[in-house]
């Protein structure tokens, strides 16, 4: 337990870095958990060279959805589109270091499903975008 | 209450529920407060079930084997129990389901699509299960019926002057629960019924959590339809009852088709069985039913009567508890008004990282929101964590729910 919440997830979600909006923006996303209620929007901008150069995340959810959200962020700018399509499971568990059960990961990886259903322009945010 | 009645012996009773002595992890000890969603099951529902599969387990109904006539009986028996346990006429009156959600979608798709036209209205709550919404929603799709809600007042009651505002429009039925799984409030049933009669309307009441846990009466409420699981009543899953009365059931044209519901079956047509046998069609959860008497039996024993003086008890100590601390905010009413729930929320903690620290020190405890997504939005509140209590649950445990949210609130200070 002390391990789920770790410090840096606790920080996250208390203090966020990137939660906001972004007006303009190039994709806007957004979806819910089903399970929980959790919601998560994600705007980016990109530029010309399919780089992505701004990206913020607005939302309400657990600390470990509102966590793995900024440092999805985080770790997203500043890389091309393309590679933000080939994130996965794994990369979110990496960020936040803790090893998840089933319920839990639902709610680490809604906004990874979010982010990548708004790259990819579907209309919905499914599980197998994460898997 | 008027009728004296023993008060539970809560020690006794633990012991007859071997889960309880269960650690999640060592030397913590689970602390069961999740009975609204599924109750634990006593020894006796258990060795029940198992004694049916070990000693007379066949399939029911036809068989003249030894065998199949003891298991008829007991599925049979178990029907009279229950029907006893709600005070039913007869025992043809309850139709074994697989639970309430089945129960309420019977009467939804026998009755409601042989009574309802397009532009009739069923009165529904805001504070009702998905269980009792979905299925109205897709008669409203295909049918297009009416439907219309008796609000939530903020303290977690119904609105009965708007009730009685509807009533006035000539509803066909009044679908509602006797007692909300978020916020306990136990509804004025008997008065919510009359009303609907004299309106001119027939009544469903969702009994999902007071079959479990109050003493319901169907004749004295005079409900036409009552839906409830096993589960939710020390029983098993995967098996529950719907109650109707017998005028209505016959009516009725049967729901799923299949062996044991008919009386004839000719290669172009059938004639249905009688009741309750044709809305049973396939065969049924046996063991279940058997287990479902069994735990009729233990409430019976313990008296309904004590079990709701326990829960109030143990309910109005934890709203005390609960309330006092800083940042825990309850929903519903007042304890005097409600069963055995304790919906509440952290300011600055999600209701699912309250429940995962809590999980921590074996406390079982519910995050979301209790398939009653639209009365949280009434609210205002994404999710809810929620505590609840049955025959076997202790103020200690409740003390240990208290120090568990001050531990929540120290990690996230």
């Amino acid at each position: 337990m002390d391990d789920l919440y770790r410090e840096v997830i606790i920080e996250h979600y208390k203090n966020p870095s990137y939660r906001g909006h972004l007006d303009p923006h190039d994709i806007s996303f957004a979806d819910n958990n089903p399970l929980c209620g959790d919601h998560i929007q994600v705007d980016l901008r990109v530029d010309n060279n399919g780089i992505v150069t701004d990206a913020r995340f607005d939302g309400h959810g657990c600390a470990i959805s509102q966590a793995s959200a900024d440092l999805l962020m985080e770790t997203i700018i500043g890389k091309p589109v393309e590679e933000v399509k080939q994130l996965n499971k794994q990369d979110v568990l990496d960020m936040l270091g803790i090893d998840l059960g089933p319920v839990r990961l639902k709610c680490a990886l809604l906004s990874l499903k979010v982010l990548k259903a708004g790259v990819y322009g579907l209309g919905e945010a499914s599980d197998s975008l994460v898997e | 209450m008027t009728i004296p009645f023993m008060s539970l012996n809560i020690e006794q009773i633990r012991k007859d529920f071997p889960i309880l002595a269960r650690e999640t992890q060592p030397g913590t000890r689970v602390v069961y407060l999740d009975s609204t969603a599924t109750s634990q099951k006593p020894l006796a529902v258990i060795e029940a079930m198992n004694d049916f599969y070990r000693r007379s387990n066949a399939n029911i109904h036809r068989g003249v084997h030894t065998l199949a006539e003891e298991s008829t009986a007991m599925y049979e028996g178990a029907r009279e129990k229950i029907a006893k346990f709600i005070n039913a006429v007869s025992s043809r009156q309850v139709i074994y389901t697989r639970n309430t959600t089945e129960s309420i979608n019977l009467v939804a798709y026998s009755w409601a699509r042989a009574n309802l036209k397009a532009g009739d209205l069923v009165v529904l709550t805001e504070m009702e299960h998905h269980s009792n919404l979905v299925p109205w929603h897709m008669l409203q799709a295909e049918r297009g019926i009416e439907l219309e809600f008796i609000p939530v007042t903020g303290d977690g009651l119904l609105d009965l002057d708007v009730y009685r505002a509807l009533l006035t429009r000539g509803p066909k039925l009044v679908s509602f629960t006797h007692m909300s799984n978020v916020l306990g409030t136990i509804n004025p049933a008997a008065e919510i019924i009359r009303l609907a009669h004299e309106a001119g309307a027939l009544t469903l009441v969702d009994g999902a959590q007071s079959v479990p846990h109050l003493p319901v009466d169907v004749q004295a409420l005079d409900a036409d339809f009552l839906a409830f699981s096993a589960h939710k009543m020390c029983g098993p899953t995967g098996i529950g009852a719907l109650y109707g009365k017998a005028d209505l059931l016959e009516a009725m044209p049967p729901f799923l088709g299949g062996g044991d519901m008919i009386r004839e079956v000719k290669l172009r047509s059938f004639r249905p069985n009688s009741l309750p046998h044709k809305f049973e069609a396939g065969t049924p959860a046996i063991a279940e039913a058997v287990g479902f008497g069994a735990a009729v039996d233990y409430l019976s024993q313990l008296g309904m009567d004590a079990v709701a003086a326990h829960e109030h008890a143990i309910t109005e100590y934890a709203l005390e508890r609960l309330e006092e601390i800083p940042g825990v905010k309850v929903f519903g009413p007042s304890a005097d008004k409600k069963g055995g729930v304790a919906a509440f929320t952290l300011e600055g903690v999600h209701p699912h990282d309250v429940a995962q620290i809590l999980d921590q020190d074996g406390i079982a405890v519910r995050a979301g929101h209790h398939c009653a997504q639209p009365l949280h939005e009434k609210f205002n509140i994404p999710a809810t964590s929620r505590a609840s209590f049955y025959i076997y649950n202790t103020k200690d445990e409740v003390d240990l729910l208290v120090n568990g949210i001050y531990k929540v609130k120290e990690m996230f200070g």
